[in-house]
């Protein structure tokens, strides 16, 4: 046994966190004192409730626990409750619970919305939550927090453990698990030192792009020498792309697989089997990897592309030997010279420890408002004691009352300025002053919508029956609309032709072309941390280029001779000519979301002022604009207080901002997820949330729906607050340098994919085209 | 300012408006379909949710909008004007109100549709189908529709998505094949069905077209 394990074993707190890196038997020491405490006082009902943010994880604890517990013989009944459990087991585990439960985030709260769900907790003594790290800044951490809460009232004697990776400052998981203070804390020591490196290909990364292609036969070269190979990518079209790629390398037809979050449950069931069988050589995959079950064979992971996040390479490189007394392996494969300087920095802040902060989360409003309606589901709320409890969950423990009765009056009323609903409010104010359901069977379409997972709209993809219907997967509702009979795209590594649309499912058949002609998926695109953004920018600052190889070393120097290198507090913003345009290039590092909102923002300020931009470009480190005027002093631009009325005033009818009103709308109960707006030929004609959104600013600007949108935008999609820190940090001292060409640094920029247009008539104009093209057929028939 | 799409259906000009109506200027008609009044608090009743209460006014101020432009002599409601019978009675002193003044002086149809399907306490004539030589107006297109007519119908609130240079553009639309013409919800609120959709494979021909809502709406075919 580990010395952390007896130290978990000893701890009496009320709240305990255990701090290891993977492989240190961290989950088992979570259920150790659960397993001692069923043996030498057996009773029935929930004793242990396990939380994973991974189903999967769930599923394979349950079975690594079974199997032990059996075979010394020992009568403990443990099972899982997820979203793939069967509706009749549920329904019994809610009649007689299990000792140990082990479920999900969005289960759990299900279960707090039964009536009996008084019964089924009063009896649980620990609560374990597994990998709260990886919950901590999210809407599904303030979802589980809020839980907590409510548990912490129904069994007042239940201990509450948090199992987390290793993090920067492991008070702040302390605090966030019991924010009363209290926690006590146990670290697990760490393992030996990873042996990290760059992994350095025959031709140096290309100067943009995020694939990481050039780099194929490197990596398949690394899979030959190793036992099992993990690659890890960002987005979910990179893998698909790259693993298409390394299957035409793999001479040897080495047993590859590919592994991401948009691929069937089927697919990735049979991915997940062969791993665990030890028949696969390596697996291309994304984030759905980052956790999950412990592959003993994996002795190397390969990061393609910069990993934007120190804490995300800590975790990747954790999957590597598995084994807590073995150094894990892992590579890092820069996916374009900028990247290169990236990566350094990633690899250096691992060495020396240097993780991002996890500060704890303002919760969202739209997660109370779900938790309010959860709660009155199992039975009428009073107001005082649930605002008593939801503030002794860490994300919420700075709401005012005020908020609070807002939220309740938003799930009661709608919360509209025009008090339309006082016949069919939502709940009810019952004599004893609780708030109850008014109609009973709402309890069910709440229950259906409970979870703070938001997909964006997503078809199903599976083979045309003709071909057995297997299901493939899915993509983007904006992808499959643009796609046409015969055109080819890759899903799950295999080449299909689009065949139509049926039922709102892509059909499609396999596809005898080599090269396919479009890519799947936007996914999502993560932004270089401000750590990261930091040490790329000192390390500038220090001038020395060792470790660098030439043709970075090279490129750094031009800058420095032709332009100038960016600095911390300053802000360097480069004007040049370029084929017939005006270009300007802001180098503010402010990470990919906050460099493109600086690009919406400053074209919008640009056109004010008449200087014609045409659109703009934006990555992790620079936003470059082009229009048909130079500037000749950018300074203006970018006062604060501009920028941000630029932000108050136009971005709100921005597309970002109806993204983030469509979550929170679904999240706060607005809308529903599935059964919604009028049945049609028996299909849904499910409304837009856009024209909802649109039709609150018109009407009630001040709805606090608005304001919750307001708020995630501006630290989510939008990220205001790196534009405030890069500002900041610049402090007004702004060089505009004015070259005669673009510059080593801005010359990657127009390489660089994503370009978007400024035009707010562009939508018409194309219509027309199109029309255009086709108006003398039309006009035959109908002219 | 507004733009309409002038075409031709049923050997007749007729204008396709950015909202969504249909103005016949021949006969001084001017015709909307399926505009589900009280839709948020049908919803609201159901237990559905709480949308924000302003579908109604918002349907109502683009309407008078309409007719404040064309200034018909005749209004027609394709059905589903009321997203169901208790919302309308439920609305009706409000809508007496605010329909009052743009009902004055013309010859107002309400076509009663499947939301609808039954007497509505408002001015105005309350009829299964109306017939306009040389068209029919009815709220579900017939499948069986004879020979050599032309109908103008509502119910399926079609929309069309258009693939535009990489970015995907999804509105509501017209369908029009030579005898049939299907109008798009006039309703804030209504959602719809995608014109690819196998509803509409039994109604319209191989020659059909969408007409696209937009400053002026725009013609594309349907199949391509």
């Amino acid at each position: 046994m580990h010395p952390h394990q007896r130290a978990m074993l000893r701890a009496t707190s009320p709240a305990q966190v255990l701090i290891a890196p993977t492989g240190a038997g961290k989950t088992l020491s979570g259920f150790l004192p659960s397993l001692v405490d069923l043996i030498h006082a057996p009773k029935q009902g929930l004793h242990t409730l396990y939380i994973s943010p991974l189903k999967a994880l769930a599923a394979d604890i349950r079975r690594n626990l079974q199997t032990p517990v059996a075979e010394m013989g020992l009568d403990i009944r443990i099972q899982d409750r997820t979203g793939d459990t069967s509706a009749h087991m549920r329904r019994r585990q809610r009649a007689d619970p299990p000792q140990i439960l082990l479920t999900t985030p969005e289960s759990l709260a299900l279960l707090l919305s039964y009536p009996e769900a008084d019964k089924i907790f009063a009896s649980v003594k620990r609560v374990i939550l597994d990998e709260i790290h990886a919950l901590i800044d999210s809407k599904r951490g303030d979802q589980l927090m809020l839980c907590l809460a409510r548990l912490a009232r129904l069994s007042p004697q239940m201990t509450r453990v948090g199992l987390s990776a290793t993090v920067k400052d492991p008070s702040q998981i302390a605090a966030y698990l019991a924010p009363d203070g209290g926690a006590e804390i146990i670290t697990a020591p760490q393992g030996p030192a990873p042996d990290i490196g760059i992994l350095e290909a025959d031709i140096p990364p290309p100067w943009a792009g995020g694939g990481g292609r050039y780099g194929v036969q490197a990596v398949y070269d690394q899979i030959k020498r190793h036992r099992a190979t993990l690659i890890f990518h960002n987005t979910r079209a990179n893998a698909e792309l790259f693993f298409h790629e390394l299957w035409q390398a793999n001479e040897d037809t080495l047993p590859i697989g590919i592994h991401h979050g948009a691929l069937s449950r089927e697919a990735r069931a049979k991915v997940e089997a062969a791993m665990s069988e030890g028949s696969l050589r390596a697996i291309v995959c994304t984030g759905s990897l980052d956790l999950g079950i412990d592959w003993g064979d994996v002795d190397l992971v390969i990061q393609i592309g910069a990993p934007k996040e120190v804490k995300r390479l800590v975790q990747r490189i954790g999957r590597a030997g598995h084994r807590f007394d073995l150094a894990s392996k892992a590579r890092i494969l820069p996916a374009n010279r900028f990247e290169y300087l990236e990566c350094q920095a990633a690899l250096e802040a691992v060495r020396d420890g240097g993780l991002e902060d996890d500060p704890i989360r303002q919760g969202g409003l739209d997660v109370l408002c779900q938790h309010i309606l959860i709660c009155a589901c199992a039975g009428p709320i009073a107001p005082d004691g649930l605002y008593a409890e939801i503030t002794t969950a860490a994300p919420y423990a700075g709401v005012t009352r005020a908020e609070f009765d807002r939220a309740l009056d938003f799930c009661a009323t709608g919360g509209y300025a025009l008090r339309a609903y006082d016949r069919w409010q939502r709940l009810v104010t019952r004599p004893d002053g609780t708030l109850a359901l008014r109609d009973p069977r709402s309890a069910a379409r709440i229950r259906q919508n409970i979870g703070t997972i938001i997909e964006t709209d997503r078809l199903k993809v599976r083979m045309a029956k003709r071909r057995g219907g297997a299901p493939l997967g899915e993509v983007e509702e904006n992808f499959a609309a643009q796609l046409r009979q015969g055109d080819s795209f890759l899903i799950g590594g295999q080449i299909v032709r689009y065949e139509g649309m049926r039922e709102l499912v892509v059909e499609v058949s396999p596809s005898p072309q080599k090269r396919p002609k479009i890519a799947t998926f936007m996914g999502t695109k993560f932004a270089t941390s401000l750590q990261l953004s930091d040490r790329i920018l000192a390390r500038f600052e220090s001038g020395d280029w060792s470790g660098l190889p030439a043709h970075i070393a090279d490129w750094l120097d031009h800058q420095a001779r032709l332009s100038r290198l960016p600095q911390r507090d300053r802000l360097l913003v480069e004007t040049y000519p370029h084929e017939g345009r005006a270009h300007l290039c802001v180098h503010g590092f402010a990470g990919r979301n906050a460099q493109q909102t600086l690009g919406l923002v400053l074209t919008h300020r640009m056109d004010q002022l008449g200087l014609a931009p045409m659109g703009f470009v934006a990555n992790d480190y620079a936003t470059l604009i082009w229009g048909l005027d130079p500037i000749a002093d950018p300074t203006p631009l970018f006062a604060p207080d501009l920028l941000r009325a630029a932000f108050e005033g136009w971005l709100s009818e921005n597309a970002v901002m109806k993204r983030s009103f469509k979550a929170v709308a679904l999240i706060s109960g607005l809308i529903e997820r599935s059964v919604n707006g009028t049945k049609k030929t028996g299909r849904q004609a499910v409304f837009s949330s856009d024209i909802l959104y649109d039709t609150l600013r018109k009407y009630d600007s001040d709805h606090i729906l608005l304001e919750m949108t307001r708020r995630d935008a501006l630290r989510g999609l939008v990220d205001f607050g790196r534009i405030d820190e890069m500002l900041t940090r610049a402090g007004g001292r702004i060089d505009h340098i004015a070259l005669p060409r673009v510059s080593p640094f801005a010359a990657p920029l127009l390489l660089e994919a994503g370009r978007i247009p400024v035009h707010s008539s562009a939508d018409q104009r194309l219509l027309e085209e199109e029309a255009a093209k086709f108006l003398p057929q039309a006009a035959l028939g109908h002219g | 300012m507004q733009v309409h799409l002038d075409f031709q259906f049923g050997m007749e000009r007729l204008l396709a408006t950015p909202q969504g109506a249909l103005y016949w200027p021949q006969a001084d008609v001017l015709i909307v379909s399926d505009l589900h009044l009280g839709k948020s608090e049908r919803m609201a009743r159901h237990g559905a949710g709480l949308l924000p209460p302003y579908d109604t006014p918002e349907t109502l101020a683009r309407l008078s909008e309409e007719i404040v432009t064309y200034d018909p002599a005749v209004v027609i409601c394709l059905g589903d004007s009321f997203d169901d019978l208790e919302a309308a009675r439920n609305l009706s002193p409000y809508l007496a109100r605010r329909l009052g003044p743009i009902q004055a002086g013309r010859k107002w149809i309400w076509i009663l549709g499947n939301h609808d399907a039954g007497p509505v306490n408002l001015s105005g004539e309350h009829l299964d189908e109306f017939e306009a030589p040389p068209f029919i107006l009815r709220h579900i297109a017939r499948t069986d529709l004879p020979e050599g007519q032309f109908e103008i119908s509502g119910h399926y609130h079609p929309k069309m998505r258009v693939a535009l240079r990489g970015r995907s553009l999804s509105r509501p639309a017209f369908l029009m094949d030579t005898n049939r013409l299907i109008v798009p919800a006039f309703g804030a609120y209504t959602g719809g069905i995608w014109a690819d959709d196998h509803a509409f494979a039994g109604l319209l021909g191989a020659d059909a077209v969408a007409i696209v809502l937009g400053q002026p709406p725009v013609m594309i075919p349907l199949k391509r």
